[in-house]
């Protein structure tokens, strides 16, 4: 564990619910780490899992997924399909050396501002116990060639 | 603070405006530090001008970005100030007036996402950086786009022929527009047709209704479907497509007259379970009510001696004008609308639920519109306020609010209309019967205009107000003076006693619930409910009669419990909304919307189960599936599916969330956010 | 080194299978158009030939470079490195170039698991548990072995790369069909496509050349091919709950998995734009699958016991997180 390590959270927001309800938690002036950072979507429907996987391979060290509530999604039952998918994506995630805790799945309605930062609060938390994922900041390929972040290592035989 | 670079080759021009607000963001982020930091380090990713200001989007704040585009030709704008729900509009504008398409303009949030919710200016003023750095990292990706315009159809539907509905369908109709009104039972009135006076002036029902009804069965502008249910829903707003099932009446509306010898001629007696709260009885052909509308009979089958046992046929025998046709069927029709307003209202509260208050198991334990057809002059006893024997004239009443309303065992919501309509009772009982009255409530609410003076006026006239929720309703006598009473035990919570009250009379002021079907209608009509059932508006505060579906309104209690001045005004409000879009004929919508690439379409129809608005039509013919645009809502549900990556989403595509990542941690900078 | 005046071709196996060669061979009478065109300079399945020959080429000197096989260790580099200084077109020729492929699967485990599987498992013959040593000292001096890699590389995570060409095989068909494009180039009768393009496969995927009817797809379990018993020959795969990659890969093949019984496995990498093949599937399945509960969407996915070979078997070392974390992490 790095001492002062301090987490850095990709959020993926609702536009209708989680986005409101950070927007309520700063009408309301209510306080959570400064350590996440969100990005508006229309819909957790939106959410492709490439956006998480982008996020970690990136240099984040946890990604917190919100919606509306079950039953309660603008678009009917979209967030029904971000949950499968999320549930999909966290199995290989955890196959791939990621602990399931650094990609959370949080339902906040619009009227759930205290909820969700005490939801970002948790995770912020959680990850920071967990330490930096350092994922290796490999660049996108697709004939760039590459900038090597990971020197060529001799594996002890 | 002002920053300005030479633009580089091939790059976007991109101006960078960070809001002080006033000290709401400058309180906790520096943010004059902030914009000479985009100026310095954003000057790579294309940012040719940054500026702090004290409030973006005061008009000299949006001239500055209108006087920046013009001069320095910039092609993207991004503002971090407050939530893109409060300005993103404003900046837009600015931009379309200073000829830049507007969604070129992105506006990101370092007030409510970053200076009022954090404590550590430090730490602020590095995330407004990764913030900015996503924006623009973002807005270099977005394209210029227009929004869709659709045009209108005049015509407008409206389900629900209760109060709300008829005022909607109205105005549209006084307005000199085609209307469709739907209504599932024989008869329009909806449920204000079933009281006796309404508070808090007392004014009689059918005396304010009846006219509005017959207004709505007589106006040329009107077509009126009782009887009827909505099937099916198809196309978008503007142009929708309604299939609307004509139940079977029996009875030829082209040759009735509504001279009612057919009800007084059928030999079957059904309770009438729903006009009449099951206090009274009906015939099997019958209306509801003498003053429904229309004035055409139905047949109730399931109840009908010829059609269960194969002979009678009274009605058809003694119907002077041959109107009584026996083999009509079920009738499918479609209407074209332009939009479509929901009225369809609510249902009583179910008070067998509430066990311990012994409705249905106690006779004199009444529902409250049970009481209103005990107190209507044509209802079951003709207004005689009577015990279930139908005779007995009650010596002390009592009345509890909030049954099922604000209870957690049930409803948490306040149903609104029970406390007025406890006092309503109250006033009534008193005034027909000179009964002594007892009101339980948990809190008086009677708000809105003259009520609480009808609350005054209730006091004044003696009925007894006990403050505690009741808990049980029993006839077990204890105490001398209980037998053969009810006797109702509750906490008085201002004298911090227990009571038992003994009365001959129960009146359980229900709450209201939503339709049972209501989530089945909001389906059809794809618009949702949220968890208690209730239709959600599009906004709570300002805009109350709109849903997320363009083209679809709702009015009165399908929305949330309310009382008949809050369901005429929302009927009319929505017709107002309705009536605006048929003015200006046509509609623009948002351009956030997906679209499939045909050529990498592969036909695998992962996406066809996708979308609730059925935007997603597959050709069997090509094997490649299409969005249609104006179904679209934009959720993006089916970008984030395909596996060929064939549907891309506007105003949220892959690239721009991609470079946002990017921009958000910091990757496409050399130092860190600090 | 022979010079006859022909454009010079040369093919390289890094880590990989041999496959590709064959896959090469496959292509029949065409061959014959390659040695009337191209003088083969190196390739070293099919003909003797030396690193220092290659070395002692002009940069550029030869015109056409078909690479095969990933970046496994400092050698497959530095002849990465040496064909692309060499060549003037370097093709990422095959899945394990491409994107990682089979070998990149062992970017799921440590390193040093790799080799213990490799060198100490039952499957290997070495009674006496001998274990290369990168540094050997002999009576000549110290020898080398090229340094093991802690994750496999794809050819451009190493080097630029001219054109994609992908397939476990890629199909002999598509090879004949590049073979003829270059020819044509050669002749001035065609144009290259642009840089960093795809060649010898399609733009959509296997849905797109798959016979089997299709519709609405509504899932409540997956099952592995072998456990159905009774397939209908004519429904869509993925329909009869058999995870079938073909919604997500780049067509080409023609389908031929699908048309011969089996479901798809995604060799041929994903569509034109995709930049993590896995994620699309994930998605993909995701979504049409039947159930809002939590517990029975759970109790479906089981039916994908090892998600990651489901939907990164060809493609992890491509895609956007390459390896699982011990293996990263290196020496452990």
């Amino acid at each position: 564990m790095t001492e002062n390590f301090e987490p850095v959270i990709i959020g993926f927001t609702c536009n209708w619910c989680s986005y409101r309800a950070a927007d309520l938690a700063g009408t309301a002036r209510v306080k959570y780490p400064p350590n996440i950072r969100l990005i508006r979507l229309m819909c957790s429907g939106r959410l492709d899992p490439t956006f998480v996987l982008k996020a970690l391979a990136s240099g984040a060290d946890g990604v917190l997924i919100t919606g509306c509530h079950p039953g309660e999604c603008h678009y009917l039952e979209q967030n029904y399909k971000a949950l499968r998918r999320f549930l999909l994506l966290r199995r290989t995630l955890v196959q791939m050396g990621i602990e399931p805790d650094r990609v959370r799945l949080v339902w906040a309605s619009a009227a759930e501002g205290v909820r969700l930062a005490e939801e970002i609060t948790k995770m912020v938390e959680a990850v920071r116990q967990l330490g930096p994922l350092n994922w290796p900041k490999w660049q996108q390929t697709n004939g760039h060639g590459e900038h090597a972040h990971i020197e060529a290592e001799e594996v002890s035989a | 603070m002002t920053t300005e670079n030479k633009p580089q080759e091939g790059q976007e021009r991109i101006g960078v405006y960070v809001c002080h607000c006033g000290s709401n963001i400058a309180g906790m982020v520096d943010v004059e530090h902030v914009a000479k930091w985009a100026g310095e380090e954003l000057k790579d990713r294309g940012v040719v001008v940054a500026r702090d200001y004290k409030f973006m989007c005061s008009s000299l704040g949006q001239e500055l970005i209108e006087n920046d585009i013009k001069e320095l030709g910039l092609t993207r704008v991004l503002v971090a100030a407050c939530s893109p729900h409060l300005h993103e509009q404003t900046f837009r504008t600015a931009s379309a007036r200073a000829g830049l398409n507007p969604y070129l303009t992105e506006l990101v949030s370092i007030r409510e996402q970053v200076s009022w919710v954090h404590t550590d200016k430090q730490a602020a003023t590095a995330k407004s950086k990764a913030v900015i750095s996503g924006g623009v990292e973002r807005v270099i990706h977005h394209e210029p786009l227009e929004p869709l315009v659709v045009p209108i159809h005049e015509a407008t539907l409206v389900v629900g022929g209760g109060i709300a509905g008829i005022q909607a369908a109205l105005e549209l109709a006084d307005a000199g527009y085609p209307v469709y009104m739907v209504e599932r039972e024989p008869s329009i009135g909806g449920h204000m047709a079933q009281f006796d006076k309404t508070f808090p002036t007392l004014d009689c029902a059918a005396c304010i209704l009846t006219p509005r009804m017959v207004s709505v069965g007589m106006h040329p502008n009107i077509k009126l479907f009782t009887w009827s249910e909505v099937t099916k829903v198809d196309g978008y707003v503007g142009n929708f497509t309604v299939t609307i099932r004509k139940k079977a009446r029996y009875v030829n509306e082209e040759l009735c007259t509504g001279c009612g010898i057919c009800q007084e001629k059928c030999p079957k007696k059904v309770i009438d379970e729903i006009y009449e709260a099951g206090l009274g009885y009906r015939k099997a052909v019958y209306t509801p009510f003498p003053q429904a509308v229309p004035k055409f009979p139905v047949i109730d089958r399931p109840n009908c001696t010829y059609f269960q046992k194969g002979t009678c046929k009274a009605c058809e025998k003694f119907c002077p004008t041959n109107a009584i046709d026996f083999t009509q069927e079920d009738e499918y029709i479609t209407v074209e609308v332009g939009n479509i307003i929901l009225a369809t209202g609510y249902d009583l509260f179910d008070a067998r639920r509430v066990t311990q208050y012994g409705y249905g198991r106690l006779a004199n334990v009444f529902t409250s519109i049970e009481f209103e057809r005990l107190s209507n002059a044509a209802g079951p006893t003709n207004g005689e306020i009577v015990l279930r024997d139908g005779v007995t004239k009650p010596d002390a009443v009592g009345i509890i609010h909030c049954v099922g309303s604000r209870d957690r065992n049930f409803n948490n919501y306040c149903s609104v209309i029970c406390c007025m309509q406890g006092l309503k009772f109250a006033h009534l009982v008193h005034e027909r019967t000179g009964a002594t009255v007892y009101n339980f409530y948990i809190d008086m609410r009677t708000a809105y205009k003259a009520y609480d003076e009808f609350y005054q006026r209730v006091l004044e006239e003696g009925t007894l107000f006990v403050r505690g929720k009741v808990a049980e309703v029993t006839d077990a006598a204890r105490l001398p003076g209980e037998e053969g009473k009810l006797i109702i035990q509750v906490e008085d919570t201002l004298a911090g006693i227990q009571r038992r009250i003994p009365v001959d009379m129960v009146i359980l002021s229900a709450g209201l619930e939503p339709r049972r079907d209501a989530k089945e209608v909001a389906k059809l009509f794809g618009i949702s409910c949220s968890a208690d059932g209730w239709f959600i508006e599009k906004h709570p505060k300002l805009d109350p009669v709109a849903t997320m579906t363009e083209g679809i309104f709702i009015a009165g209690c399908v929305q949330g419990p309310k009382d008949i001045p809050s369901s005429v005004a929302q009927g009319a409000a929505a017709s107002a909304r309705v009536l605006g879009r048929i003015r200006q004929g046509h509609i623009e919508l948002e351009p956030v919307r997906a679209s499939v690439d045909e050529a990498k379409c592969s036909g695998c129809r992962i996406c066809n189960n996708l979308c609730p608005f059925n935007a997603i039509i597959f050709h069997e013919d090509r094997m490649v599936t299409e969005i249609n645009p104006a179904l679209c809502q934009g959720c993006g549900t089916c970008v984030a599916a395909c596996p060929a990556g064939a549907i891309s989403g506007t105003v949220f595509s892959n690239e721009q969330i991609f470079a946002q990542i990017d921009g958000l941690l910091g990757l496409t900078l050399e130092h860190a956010f600090s | 080194m022979t010079t006859n005046g022909k454009p010079k071709f040369a093919m390289y196996w890094a880590a990989s299978c041999g496959g590709c060669e064959i896959a090469v061979l496959n292509i029949g009478e065409k061959i014959l158009d390659v040695d009337a065109n191209f003088e083969v300079a190196f390739w070293p399945v099919a003909m003797d030939a030396k690193y220092k020959d290659v070395e002692a080429m002009e940069d550029g000197a030869i015109l056409l470079t078909l690479f095969n096989g990933g970046i496994r260790n400092e050698e497959n580099a530095e002849i990465a490195r040496l064909l692309r200084r060499k060549s003037q077109i370097l093709v990422a020729f095959g899945s394990c170039a491409c994107e990682g492929c089979i070998p990149g699967l062992a970017n799921l485990s440590k390193p040093q698991d790799v080799l213990d599987t490799v060198y100490s498992t039952v499957s290997t013959d070495n009674p006496n548990a001998v274990r290369p040593q990168y540094h050997y000292q002999m009576p000549e001096g110290v020898i080398h072995i090229p340094t093991f890699y802690p994750v496999l590389k794809t050819l451009d995570q190493v080097v630029d790369v001219d054109y994609y060409m992908p397939g476990c095989p890629p199909e002999s068909h598509q090879i004949a069909a590049v073979i003829d494009l270059v020819i044509k180039v050669l002749h001035g009768e065609a144009q290259l496509p642009a840089k960093g393009a795809t060649i010898g496969a399609g733009n959509s995927t296997v849905c797109d050349d798959c016979p089997r009817a299709r519709n609405v797809k509504l899932i409540k379990k997956f099952v592995r091919i072998q456990d159905v018993p009774e397939l209908d020959p004519h429904l869509c795969l993925l329909e009869q709950g058999v995870p079938c990659n073909g919604p997500a890969t780049r067509n080409g093949c023609g389908a031929l998995c699908p048309q011969a019984g089996a479901q798809c496995i995604g060799c041929y990498g994903p569509a034109e734009g995709v930049i993590d093949y896995g994620a699309r599937l994930i998605t993909a399945f995701a979504s049409v699958i039947d159930s809002n509960d939590p517990a029975e969407i759970e109790r479906i996915l089981d039916g994908i016991p090892d998600p990651a070979g489901q939907f990164y078997r060809f493609n992890l070392a491509g895609s956007l997180l390459r390896a699982a974390k011990p293996a990263w992490q290196g020496k452990l």
